[in-house]
């Protein structure tokens, strides 16, 4: 029995996952594939009344009514008009036994990298407004890659 | 091998409550002084599949409970008891109680046994104060049988045939509930004669035979009973057995047991019965029943909703699938090779593709149409209730049960209708003496009616009671500073204000015979399945309730407005009229908030891009705008809006499955050209907009 706990273990610290990456303001930043749905070019949204500034509103993805959140406007970062070429990031994320379909707005995507799960590092950037939404930082290919909490990002404040 | 059970529990559970709903039905129509054999048969059978199937599942609670029902109604089915009011008021609370047992063991819960073993306890007494006041005396004084009812103990043989189990009979369970019978005071031997060498066993035969003694008085036909169903299978030889034979007996089983444990090889079955069996002890009975109930406590508490579907039904869908597929493979040939010529094919196919899709799309739909005598059948049992509650006399007659309603808007609307209901018997029909002094017939009555009407379903619930009292509610509304006392209302408005909240409050109840309480909760209810209510009443005649209700929740007929670039959609249910804004008179209240002058009305306006926050457009002229007067709870608003669109149905989709839930939206559609509008939630807007008007007045303070 206990060997076979071990392989467990080991198997585990071996264990590796998928990150979706793209670009933001100059800095690489990485998602879970596996909850990555879709990706979109960008089409106008319906705004919807009240909702926070990063919320563009909501657009019909055949059939669901999907709100889209502006991932610059979310991190306060400068915005950037949008293109054909804005890319619309449609992530399915599941909270709490319900699940959410939301798409993010990025500058461009970037790559998909395979990444051991020791190899990321918790930060401690306390008085950071957005560190909530960081999972852990990453160095692929001696670049910084900041990958993210979906489920922090994803929940409306 | 074993077969996980619990995939089943879903099927018995709704087995079970169709049963109940028969049991229900059955005991409320039956005439206590005459009962109708056949009925009660029918109540009979429906109780015993639900102790069978939760005797299978291991349900022992509700078996348990049922049993003594099922005792009950055998013994007024074999008419060795007749009914009395007393006996039907018990077996409508057994009922009850069977379905809050179920309720809590479908939710995976432990269900509360202090009132089902108290229900329990009455119906013992009960059983035991008719056909045999004296246990030990085997009596005749049922009449009709012949065999003493009971005697101080049973030898029963049981010999089945080798194809026993092939049948799907189980012994162990049969074997249980004779344990159960017995209070676990038994033993068994066992006949391993016939059982052949072990290599050519074949496990699927059953070459054992049993001899069953059991040491308690118990019913002999509660022993048949068990045996009901393998009578064919099996000889079975019930003989009374005398308690001085026990001391001789019981040595016998431990030379038994003794050579059971050391005997010839025993298949795996064998073995496990002759453990539960062999155990003297009830203790190792109650053991033994223990895992079961772990069981179903372990079983997850899945509550998926599911609905019955007529086969016509689904028949009808795939009838409409199977043509879709015909137009289709003729619209794919069409295609192959397509020249100008062949148009007319194209456009003769394509109409066709749109009859079929549009029959398929009012087929799906129905699926989800149940008949409203899902809400319907309560009410007899409510009515039956209240009245012998309050000594009236009541008769419900009902009409238009098989009107179809959507399932969603069916579980909303029970509990609406049953304080509309509840409020005729308890207020508005009078007692039998007082009508009988008014020249009625002393027993009042409760119609209750569902139609169809343009696109709606309506419901009314009528009664032939006192109505309401204009005076007393006018009185009350003034007092409550509801209405000015010198404005002037009619009728129609006087009733209305029932459905105030101020109406609610307990005070009330007396001197108001309670009319008005919780009907605000009503008409909300109503209100937010896009619905109306009416009230008609004439005094000493009686009242009538109407509720309009869409057909279903998913489709809404709208009205499409334009504000700035965006689309939003009204309900068209709520819109009273649309007025151009040039041909109005607006007010300027307080040099702050607009006020539309309607007749003789004023109606606040709210202008939807101040408080949805939305760019208007400079295109229309402020004159030429449209104000769309909407009604909700009861109040008017005047909605400015740039432009009126088409109006259509609609397909509502939730905002808050993927977001949340906005305030002044309720949900949102798709447009034809594939882009989102949110569909105006009136009721909450109005709530809204009072909220902004006074953001607007704070605003202009701090300018100032």
């Amino acid at each position: 029995m206990n060997a076979t706990e071990e392989d467990v273990i080991d198997h585990e610290e071996l264990d590796t996952e998928q990150y979706l990456t793209f670009i933001m303001d100059g800095e690489e930043y990485g998602i879970d594939i596996l909850a990555v749905q879709e990706i979109r070019g960008w089409e106008s949204a319906t705004p919807i009344p009240h909702s926070p500034p990063y919320m563009k509103g909501v657009i019909n993805l055949r059939g669901t009514i999907v709100p889209i959140m502006d991932l610059r406007a979310r991190f306060s970062l400068p915005f950037q008009p949008y293109t054909e070429e804005t890319v619309v990031v449609v992530l399915k994320v599941a909270t709490d036994s319900i699940s959410r379909t939301m798409g993010i707005i990025v500058d461009a995507i970037s790559d998909v990298y395979d990444i051991p799960l020791e190899n990321i590092k918790s930060t401690s950037l306390a008085d950071n407004q957005n560190s909530r939404f960081i999972k852990g930082l990453v160095t692929v290919k001696e670049r910084m890659v900041i990958l993210l909490e979906l489920e922090k990002l994803l929940t409306l404040d | 091998m074993s077969i996980d059970l619990s995939q089943f529990h879903q099927v018995f559970f709704e087995e079970s409550y169709e049963g109940l709903d028969i049991m229900e039905n059955g005991l409320l129509q039956l005439d206590v002084n005459a009962p109708d054999a056949e009925e009660i048969n029918t109540i009979f059978r429906a109780a015993h599949s639900i102790k069978g199937g939760a005797g299978t599942f291991g349900f022992t609670i509700v078996s348990d409970f049922t049993h003594v029902v099922e005792t009950l109604l055998d013994e007024v089915r074999d008419g060795k008891r007749s009914l009395d009011q007393g006996s039907q008021d018990l077996l409508l609370k057994s009922v009850d109680c069977i379905r809050s047992l179920l309720e809590a063991l479908q939710a995976g819960s432990t269900p509360d046994t202090n009132s089902s073993d108290e229900l329990k306890q009455k119906f013992e007494t009960l059983l035991s104060s008719g056909s045999s006041p004296n246990p030990a005396v085997s009596s005749d004084d049922g009449g009709s049988s012949e065999e003493p009812p009971k005697a101080n103990g049973w030898k029963v043989l049981f010999k089945p045939q080798p194809h026993l189990l092939m049948t799907g009979n189980e012994p162990v369970r049969m074997f249980r509930q004779l344990i159960e019978l017995s209070d676990g005071q038994y033993h068994t031997e066992v006949n391993i004669e016939k059982l052949p060498s072990f290599t050519s066993l074949d496990p699927e035969q059953c070459f054992l035979s049993w001899t069953l003694y059991l040491h308690n008085p118990v019913e002999k036909t509660e022993i048949e009973e068990v045996f009901e169903w393998v009578l064919d299978d099996a000889e079975v030889v019930i003989e009374a057995w005398s308690e001085n034979l026990k001391s001789e007996i019981e040595e016998q089983t431990e030379k038994d047991e003794a050579t059971s444990s050391d005997g010839p090889v025993q298949s795996s079955e064998t073995d496990s019965l002759d453990k539960t069996l062999s155990s003297e002890d009830s203790k190792e009975v109650t053991k033994a029943s223990g895992p079961d109930k772990v069981a179903v406590k372990a079983a997850p508490a899945k509550e998926s909703s599911s609905i019955r579907v007529s086969i016509d039904k689904v028949d009808s869908l795939i009838n409409m699938v199977g043509e879709l597929v015909i137009t289709q493979s003729m619209l794919g040939q069409l295609g192959e090779n397509f020249d100008a010529s062949r148009i007319q094919n194209l456009q003769e196919g394509l109409a066709q593709l749109e009859q079929n899709t549009r029959e398929l799309q009012e087929s799906v739909m129905k699926i989800r149409m149940m008949p409203i005598s899902f809400v319907f059948s309560r009410f007899p049992r409510l009515v039956r209730d209240v009245s012998v509650s309050l000594n009236k006399r009541i008769e419900l007659v009902m009409s238009g049960e098989h009107t179809e309603l959507d399932k969603t808007v069916m579980e909303k609307i029970g509990d609406p209708m049953v304080h509309l209901i509840r409020n005729s018997i308890d207020h508005g029909i009078e007692l039998p003496e007082i009508r009988k002094q008014n020249g009625k017939p002393e027993t009042g009555t409760v119609e209750l009616n569902a139609y169809h009407q343009s696109g709606n379903i309506v419901i009314e619930i009528k009664d032939d009671g006192a109505g309401l009292n204009k005076e007393k509610i006018l009185e009350k509304a003034i007092l409550k500073g509801i209405v000015d006392e010198n404005q002037n209302l009619n009728d129609e408005q006087i009733f209305d204000l029932i459905f105030q909240p101020g109406f609610s409050t307990a005070d009330q109840v007396s001197d108001l015979s309670g009319r008005g309480v919780g009907m605000d909760v009503v008409r909300r209810n109503i209100a937010s399945l896009n619905g109306s209510i009416e009230v008609k009443s004439e005094t000493g005649k009686g009242s009538q309730f109407i509720i309009r209700l869409p057909l279903t929740l998913a489709i809404l007929d709208g009205q499409l407005v334009r504000v700035g670039e965006q689309t939003f959609i009204f309900p068209l249910v709520s819109i009273v009229e649309s007025i151009q804004q040039n041909e109005l008179e607006l007010n300027n209240v307080g040099g702050q908030s607009d006020v539309l002058k309607l007749r003789d009305e004023y109606v606040p306006i709210v202008a939807l891009h101040q408080v949805f926050d939305i760019q208007t457009d400079n295109k229309v002229d402020e004159d030429e705008k449209i104000i769309v007067v909407v009604e909700s709870d009861g109040e008017k608003i005047g909605i400015v809006v740039d432009e009126l669109l088409a109006q259509q149905q609609v397909v509502i989709k939730s905002l808050e499955e993927n977001y949340q839930k906005v305030e002044g939206i309720s949900g949102a559609t798709i447009l034809g050209d594939g882009r989102v509008a949110l569909i105006v939630d009136i009721s909450g807007l109005s709530k809204l907009s009072g909220a902004s008007n006074k953001t607007i007045e704070s605003n202009r303070h701090q300018a100032a």
